[in-house]
């Protein structure tokens, strides 16, 4: 049951995001107890403008931040899919930060120890605060069966008569 | 404290000395933050009639105590105040953004920029430690370039900048202060006086925590405006954005056309909102810890300017548009962004190529003058190449960058009547003409011409009263939007999320103790913003103004609205102005002179200000 389809994580969709980084304050303040974008477990990207995006942890199969540690400070949850991190054995070396593609798992500024995305025990604060309803927490399967309805919405606009969708 | 940093940093921009004292809880709750401290630190630390562009004068900038937290819209604020180098009276200028929050988690609540870099430097704000950095390769650069180069060069992508471009560089005294790319501190010259120290740009990397004092209610405060910013009282920021009052003014005959020529725009379709947000934008960003997102960004696809990419609201789109006769958006949206390249207020530089554009049609000005631009109203590409040329500060654009009044002195030949400012500071977008409570706004605004002062044209366009009438009553109306507009800009919060408060004083009250767990009253924090409203004209007297500057801009009291339209023949006169002025001093408790009594300066905890108002006072009595 717990394969790698049916883990949920979360995840943003540029064209609703808007940049205000209102995840980053929630998750410090969820996490932390105060607003602080570099405690934050999600962090907003804005390039030229044009693009927004927030990332965090993608929950990777295999993933490569756990193979990278040295220390077996890394363990990736069989159910949910999280990266757990084991703060004693964690020294901040920061090899699981050169191995992340997507800048997801950082070095905590006051422990310096690594911490990533725990999805709020299944209820991440990020996708309840955001006013954009930008975050989804979904799996895999669930992004792809959205991603090829909106590519048909795009393909066939005219031929959808308006308020058929 | 709890909000606040609890600390004021001063640089020494001629020694690179920098020192930290403590923000105390008496100014805190007396002058919150934003533009009120701002004016205070102001006033405790220059001397009466120094030169604007002079090392005397402090730039000096402030968060609010929201900054950093993740109060909607509150949490990125920051100001820049200074003696503004337009007016010669109090400048101020806000923004949004995330350079405000930034400057927060590095642990201040102001600072003061003093003296004169002997040569070109910037200021790397790294937590604690603060250096003067060598800025050299940055001169000449754009804000986004600067921005850009900091970053690589610091290797820190999440460094945030404001900076000035090559108008402040230059002194323009319409020159703007940047920040995150798109945003700006724009009014009142403050780039100028950046540039005039030397100041390039202040880079700023922040990671400390910022914590409120009651988190739990205040996380439950938050929930509810953020559900209210989803409601009514933010539709037309989300939807079509400030753009939207285009084709308002122009149906209601309050659309300031060819430098107030005309209060209807024939081109208003092309130039709308409507318009604009169906060819032209492309996506609506927010700004830090924002719940309503507003900054429409557009793209121009197609023609000479294509490619263009910049930030869009109404007052740029109207001084560039309407106001300067031109009906080419591809061309306004240019002229904006040049604004931002050049780090020029767009606001003040419309109005610019609009009363240039007046001169030139009334054979004030020449080709000769020009280098060759015809200047006629609505001519589109000579609009773009003029501002070019105040950006460079080139042939006439020498001139004209510092700002409508002065290059009215130095054109001559009654260009002055063609000169649309109130104190020095350009026109804003709505017909003044026929907006008559508005007016009374404009006219004893600190700071200049300038509608978000006061917002009362609100009054006027939604018939809540006689717009076209002038009576005795309105002032009090206008004082009561001042006062809470003036703690509006000094928590910083946005003033498009004004209609969020459903219940004013009393929500912004609650919202300020949860934040910083200072008791606060409602009656104390409208009190507030009736100290800090006498702040700025304190600073204003102090520095030699006086009835007289109270005024309104030439057209508006020379030229009734000429159009066919619901406003025609409005205007406004030196009694009905005169009325306006006595009902406006009465009802704020100062002389028939507009300086503030010994009674209302305690009434208002400004005792140790009275050296400014006592030989104004003592010379009137003497004369009678």
């Amino acid at each position: 049951m717990a394969s790698i389809h049916a883990r949920k994580f979360v995840s943003a969709d540029p064209d609703k995001c808007v940049g205000c980084c209102v995840c980053e304050y929630a998750c410090s303040y969820e996490k932390e107890k105060t607003f602080n974008p570099v405690k934050s477990r999600i962090r907003v990207v804005r390039l030229d403008s044009l693009i927004d995006m927030s990332i965090t942890c993608r929950l990777c199969e295999n993933a490569p931040c756990v193979t990278a540690c040295p220390r077996d400070a890394l363990t990736q949850s069989e159910e949910t899919g999280v990266i757990m991190v084991d703060e004693d054995k964690c020294n901040g070396c920061g090899w699981c930060i050169e191995a992340c593609d997507y800048g997801a798992i950082m070095l905590h500024p006051d422990r310096k120890v690594v911490f990533v995305c725990d999805l709020c025990d299944g209820n991440p604060k990020c996708v309840e605060w955001c006013p954009e309803e930008a975050l989804d927490f979904v799996t895999a399967d669930v992004l792809a069966q959205k991603a090829r309805i909106s590519a048909v919405k795009k393909l066939f606009q005219e031929a959808i008569r308006p308020g058929t969708t | 404290m709890f909000g606040y940093a609890g600390r004021i940093l001063r640089v020494d921009l001629l020694t690179g000395k920098t020192k930290v004292s403590p923000l105390s809880v008496e100014y805190a709750k007396k002058y919150i933050g934003g533009i009120g401290l701002g004016m205070r630190l102001l006033i405790d630390n220059t001397k009466p009639g120094i030169d604007p562009l002079s090392p005397e004068n402090p730039l000096i900038l402030t968060t609010g105590p929201f900054s950093g937290t993740m109060a909607p819209t509150g949490g990125n604020g920051h100001a820049f105040v200074a003696k503004s180098p337009l007016t010669n009276g109090v400048g101020e200028a806000k923004s949004h953004g995330f350079f405000g929050a930034e400057l927060k988690r590095a642990g201040y609540d102001a600072v003061i920029f003093e003296n004169k870099a002997e040569k070109p430097v910037y200021v790397w704000i790294d937590d604690d430690n603060v250096q003067l950095m060598d800025a050299k390769h940055l001169w000449g650069k754009s804000p986004k370039e600067t921005e850009d180069a900091i970053r690589e060069d610091l290797g820190d992508y999440y460094i945030r900048v404001a900076s000035i471009g090559l108008a402040g560089e230059k002194l323009a005294r319409v020159a703007a202060i940047i920040n995150d790319t798109t945003r700006a501190a724009g009014r009142t010259g403050m780039g100028a006086v950046m540039g005039s120290k030397n100041l390039k740009a202040i880079a700023v990397r922040g990671t400390k925590d910022v914590s409120v004092a009651k988190p739990e209610e205040f996380m439950e405060f938050v929930k509810m405006m953020h559900e209210r910013m989803k409601g009514p009282a933010t539709v037309k920021y989300r939807t079509l954005g400030t753009p939207l009052n285009v084709l308002v003014h122009n149906s209601l005959g309050a659309l300031p056309t060819r430098n107030f020529t005309n209060a209807t725009f024939e081109g208003a379709e092309k130039v709308s909102g409507e318009y604009l947000n169906e060819h032209f934008v492309v996506k609506i960003n927010g700004c830090s810890s924002c719940a309503m997102r507003c900054e429409h960004i557009a793209v121009v696809p197609e023609g000479p300017y294509k490619g263009t990419t910049t930030r869009v609201e109404y007052e740029p789109l109207w001084a560039f548009g309407p106001h300067c006769g031109v009906d080419r958006m591809d061309a306004i949206l240019k002229a904006m962004d040049l604004c931002n390249y050049y780090g020029l207020d767009s606001l003040s530089t419309g109005n610019i190529v609009g009363f240039a554009m007046d001169c030139y049609e009334h054979g004030i000005l020449t080709k000769e003058d020009t280098d060759g631009l015809e200047l006629e109203f609505g001519n589109a590409e000579a609009m773009v190449e003029l501002v070019h040329k105040i950006g460079k500060r080139e042939g006439i654009g020498d001139i004209l960058a510092e700002g409508v009044k002065r290059a009215a002195e130095k054109i001559g030949k009654g260009a002055e009547k063609y000169a649309n400012h109130i104190k020095g500071l350009e026109m804003t977008g709505y017909d003044i003409r026929g907006l008559k409570t508005a007016a009374i706004g404009y006219a004893v605004s600190f700071r200049g011409a300038d509608h978000n002062r006061h917002g009362a044209y609100g009054l006027d366009l939604k018939g809540t009263v006689d717009r076209f009438k002038v009576e005795k009553g309105r002032a009090k109306l206008v004082i009561d939007l001042e006062n809470l507009y003036t703690i509006i800009d000094s928590l910083i919060i946005c003033k498009f999320s004004r209609g969020t408060y459903y219940e004013g004083f009393k929500d912004l009250a609650k919202y300020y103790t949860l934040v910083t767990g200072i008791e606060m009253t409602p009656e104390e924090l409208e009190l507030t913003g009736e100290r800090i409203n006498n702040l700025g004209r304190l600073y204003n007297i102090r520095e030699g103004f006086t009835r007289k500057d109270d005024h309104l801009p030439p057209k508006v009291m020379s030229t009734p609205i000429p159009d066919d339209t619901v406003s025609k023949g409005s205007y406004i006169t030196q009694e009905e102005l005169d009325l306006m002025l006595d009902d406006y001093y009465a009802a704020r408790g100062w002389t028939k002179e507009g300086v503030p009594t010994l009674d209302k300066l305690k009434e208002l905890g400004l005792e140790d200000l009275t050296y400014i108002v006592e030989s104004k006072i003592q010379t009137k009595k003497r004369t009678k």
